[in-house]
């Protein structure tokens, strides 16, 4: 269990990123033009995105719309105009494939003139790898949390790849969640019952509890694990009998040879608060017991209950988190607690009629609510009056100012500091090269464990990090072979054009007057230390609030 | 964007870095040392204790191995025993110098959890509470500065030196209560040293202003004051970097004797340096010392690590006391869990978290005692008297003058007890 020392663990990462470097740089073209201004990639224009159903969308996302509008106007709240194209790419690219647009990726949709960005730019995303990749260690964080658990009979990288494969296809949410619950078989050739193998501990078989807890919270945003121990308070309405009656449903999965398996002949037993003696507790579910299937497994009653179209719940808790995700803060907090009755934020039972009506769909989900106004307006108002305040925050009249996830910001510094797309196409070198920085960088970071939307400031070994840490210092440093900032520097034909291809590296936006005039300033007067300049350009950008703020 | 003097970024000295946070007047200038050192020596019997120092003996070092041997009984293993301070109590050979300072040292025989595996067990013991999906405990350092806050210093008031796997964590304090990490702490820190000369920081810093008033147009003007903290935190980073603090972290300052003394190895150096910063006003430095999961060949994987323990461990308590800072300064030292009575195949011990021993001593807990005694055949699991580890986490925040008992709303909404566990009377001094 002891990790290798740090400084064997340090040198090592030295040893392979001096084999990467060099590797690379035996085999960079050194095809100028083509890196300053990366090559416009044909883009295809992603499947299923008819005209009748991007009208279909735009009406759906009218009507979450007409719900905030409402809300808007009882509290007299002015929106705000709407964002920039690049901006809204920005935020799709950092909630979707977990680091910001790189230049290439800019210069393509620049190019590309949709009619409608944002779809457009939602649709490339949607059949990049990257995005299936990043969204399914999001849910599988949600699902299991991020440790690795009890190994021999658990694989979370076999539950990650299988995940990403569904989101990739885009199956059905609520099949995804069935086979969570009910499958049976081997962790290696079944991912999906290593949602279950994962709460296994000291050899005593799954966790009843734990699991009643993720399934309650993870697919139906209900806390009902508050209840573990006692009755709710504060008006609570669960019961303990409630949480281990749900529980109950996994008192006969077992371990054997075969893998995950039902035992008809176990029970769950609990010894309920100032009882003496052990009970059996049946299996029950907490609300509209009708929904249940007559017949079948108890894990596959429980599946089929928890996704029926009836069961609304099931449908809120993804619109959530599905907006959590896009927003980087959920429409409820805590994304994993939402009333069963209401009173429901504005857009939520639109979202999850939708959801429901269209076969739970869930690029269709992500589609209708980046097509609505809330998610397309800007984080700023241009009435200097009438500043973005709290409150406009808080009603969704103004995009919502939040933290960067650890893993975000440092893919984000990774791609902010090469001008192609790191992607499935790059050197397979260099993408190990990403892993294991994005892993270290995290670590020191802060890793915020699972997927929550807790909006924490930053600290202050974050700053030190980015202040004066080696990945940000590697990767804008003196390096003509793979950083931005020196090529930049080398390959721009003006001081105006180096520092607006940063601008656009780094901040998806170009420089404002002042901004522009400052730099190029430094620029041009660097003259022979001209990437001392461009390093010094990144590290500001880099340290500056917007580099760290989703916006 | 306001013109507050902090974030004038164009005279970053250190002056102008102090008075923008309005750090109290020029306290640093006066080694805080003599302050606490003359703070401890006026200090009346009960005075709360001030700080924590936790020594992790990672991956669980055997009780029958250390502090709790049965030598020639069929579960001793081979181990061979030696006297300590404390009469009628026997050490495991190799541990000579801690059993010299076991007047100052009491010793619990009869610690018992619920966790046998290494990372649910880390989190009890760090935190007082077992694992919970639904959120992360604050573990007990981050508990002491929360309650505890501290103005005087300009470094992270929470640290972890060597940290393994699972480092102290904020929990539902948020993660700015997250022990700041070290490794070997034989030079500086990583990422306190500007990769620029000073001249060109300040340019960058400058520039800076620039970029964050683009950023600041059209949005609430209390933006970073009350949400994003961004200036504060680069202050305060900007306030560390140039901290004469920061020396406490490197142990090649101190005298070669004093560094002798606490073995030439990073754990020693880490035990050194976690004086060193208690002593600069830091509230809470946990070192860990791993290699003790010593599933097979036990006895001579726990003497390895014993020789590296030995000399840190009673340095650090020998030191602790002649700087003064012994009686304000809580040393706590354990595994998660112990080691098996039987011994397996292997010839190693397994995990074994009922009836493990931990040390405790200094900031109130008394000296010379023994709580708790295991079955020298092995037979019995539980010890007797045994100390929860909630209980011993109750203890050290009652020691440290925190309510306990008090309740702290979670980001869950659901109120918790900093710590549910009671104190062990039998423990104070």
């Amino acid at each position: 269990m002891n990790p290798p020392s740090p400084h064997l663990a340090t040198s090592v990462i030295w040893l392979r990123n001096a084999v990467i470097l060099g590797a690379l740089g035996v085999g960079a073209v050194w095809s100028v033009g083509g890196w300053f201004v990366p090559p416009v990639v044909a883009v295809k224009e992603a499947a299923g995105t008819s005209k009748e159903l991007m009208n279909d969308i735009q009406h759906v996302a009218a009507a979450v719309d007409a719900d905030f509008e409402r809300e808007w106007s009882k509290h007299g709240i002015k929106p705000v105009a709407a964002a920039d194209d690049l901006t809204i790419a920005r935020r799709l690219s950092l909630a979707l494939a977990g680091s910001i647009p790189s230049l290439q990726e800019i210069r393509a949709l620049e190019a590309a003139d949709a009619a409608d960005v944002p779809q457009w730019w939602l649709s490339q995303l949607l059949a990049d790898r990257r995005t299936s990749d990043y969204l399914a260690e999001r849910f599988v964080r949600v699902y299991v949390g991020i440790e690795n658990g009890p190994f021999l009979i658990y694989r979370r990288r076999r539950l990650v790849e299988w995940m990403s494969d569904a989101l990739h296809k885009n199956e059905p949410y609520d099949r995804i969640v069935r086979s969570l619950i009910s499958s049976e078989g081997v962790w290696t050739t079944t991912p999906a019952v290593n949602f279950i193998t994962a709460t296994n501990e000291n050899k005593k078989g799954p966790d009843e509890a734990k699991l009643a807890a993720k399934v309650s919270r993870a697919f139906l945003g209900v806390r009902i694990d508050c209840v573990q121990c006692h009755d709710g308070k504060l008006g609570s309405p669960w019961k303990q009998t409630d949480f281990h009656q749900l529980a109950a449903y996994f008192g006969q999965a077992n371990f054997n040879i075969n893998g995950l398996r039902d035992n008809p002949k176990q029970t769950y037993k609990v010894r309920y608060l100032g009882e003496l003696e052990e009970e059996k507790v049946p299996a029950k579910v907490p609300w509209k017991p009708e929904l249940l299937p007559g017949q079948g497994a108890p894990r596959e009653q429980l599946a089929a209950w928890v996704t029926a179209k009836e069961n609304k719940a099931f449908a809120r808790a993804i619109v959530n988190r599905m907006w959590a995700m896009l927003f980087n803060r959920p429409l409820v907090l805590p994304v994993d607690e939402v009333p069963l009755e209401g009173p429901f934020p504005p857009g939520m039972e639109v979202l999850a009629d939708d959801f429901m009506a269209h076969g739970c769909d869930l690029q269709r989900l992500m589609r209708v609510i980046v097509a609505t106004r809330v998610f397309q307006q800007s984080s700023r108002s241009t009435d200097p009056d009438h500043p973005a305040t709290q409150t406009a925050e808080e009603h969704w009249a103004v995009f919502p100012v939040t933290r960067l996830r650890p893993e975000q910001m440092a893919g984000s510094v990774i791609q902010a500091s090469s001008l192609t797309t790191i992607d499935t196409e790059t050197h397979v070198l260099f993408r190990l090269k990403r892993v294991a920085d994005v892993d270290n960088f995290v670590k020191r970071y802060g890793d915020s464990g699972e997927d929550t939307f807790d909006d924490g400031a930053g600290t202050i070994p974050q700053r030190l990090l980015l202040m004066n840490g080696s990945m940000i210092n590697n990767n804008i440093s003196n390096n003509p072979v793979i950083n931005a900032s020196t090529r930049i520097g080398l390959l721009a034909p003006s001081p105006a054009a180096a520092v607006e291809a940063a601008y656009l590296s780094i901040f998806t936006r170009r420089p404002t007057d002042e901004e522009r005039a400052l730099f190029e300033g430094q620029i041009a007067s660097a003259k022979r230390s001209r990437s001392n300049a461009m390093s010094d350009l990144y590290w500001t950008l880099m340290n500056a609030t917007e580099f760290s703020w989703n916006h | 964007m306001n013109t507050s003097p902090c974030q004038s970024r164009s005279h970053l000295t250190r002056r102008s870095l102090l008075r923008g946070t309005g750090v109290a007047g020029i306290s640093w200038l006066t080694p805080l040392a003599d302050i606490l050192a003359v703070e401890a020596e006026n200090a009346p019997k009960g005075k709360p204790a001030r700080s924590v120092i936790l020594l992790w003996l990672g991956g669980a070092a055997s009780q029958l191995d250390t502090f709790d041997p049965h030598p020639k009984t069929k579960i001793g293993g081979g181990v061979t025993s030696i006297p300590t301070a404390i009469k009628g109590v026997e050490f495991a050979a190799g541990l000579e110098q801690t059993a010299s300072v076991m007047q100052d040292v009491s010793l619990i025989r009869s610690m018992v959890s619920k966790e046998g595996d290494h990372e649910r067990a880390f989190y009890n013991i760090k935190t007082g509470y077992r694992p919970d999906p639904t959120l992360i405990h604050p573990s007990i350092g981050a508990i002491a500065c929360h309650e505890l806050p501290e103005a005087k210093i300009e470094i992270p008031t929470h640290v972890s030196i060597l940290p393994n796997q699972w480092p102290a964590r904020g929990g539902f304090f948020g993660p700015q209560y997250d022990a700041f990490q070290v490794y070997d702490p034989k030079g500086s820190i990583p990422d306190v040293r500007a990769r620029v000369d000073d001249k060109r920081l300040e340019q960058r810093l400058e520039s800076l202003s620039v970029v964050e008033r683009a950023f600041a147009r059209g949005r609430a003007a209390d933006l970073d004051e009350t949400k994003t903290l961004h200036q504060l935190s680069m202050h305060k980073a900007r306030l560390m970097m140039t901290s004469e603090q920061l020396a406490a972290f490197d142990v090649s300052k101190a005298a070669a004797a004093e560094r002798d003394a606490y073995g030439d190895t990073a754990f020693g150096r880490g035990c050194l340096a976690a004086v060193r910063l208690i002593e600069t006003g830091v509230r809470c430095v946990e070192v860990t010392l791993n290699g003790w999961d010593t599933h097979a060949n036990n006895l001579e994987g726990q003497a390895t690590q014993v020789k590296i323990f030995d000399a840190a461990y009673a340095s650090l308590i020998r030191d602790l006391k002649a700087r003064g800072l012994l009686d304000s300064t809580i040393v706590i030292c354990g595994g998660e869990f112990g080691r098996t009575p039987k011994i397996n195949n292997l010839g190693g011990r397994d995990h074994w978290p009922t009836g493990f021993s931990m040390l405790v001593a200094g900031g109130g807990f008394a000296g010379g005692r023994v709580i708790g005694a295991t079955d020298p055949e092995g037979e019995k699991k539980e010890p007797e008297n045994p100390v929860l580890v909630e209980d011993l986490h109750a203890t050290v925040q009652d020691l440290l003058g925190i309510d306990f008992t008090k309740e702290i709303m979670t980001p869950i909404g659901r109120p918790m007890a900093l710590s549910k566990g009671e104190p062990v009377k039998a423990l104070k001094a």
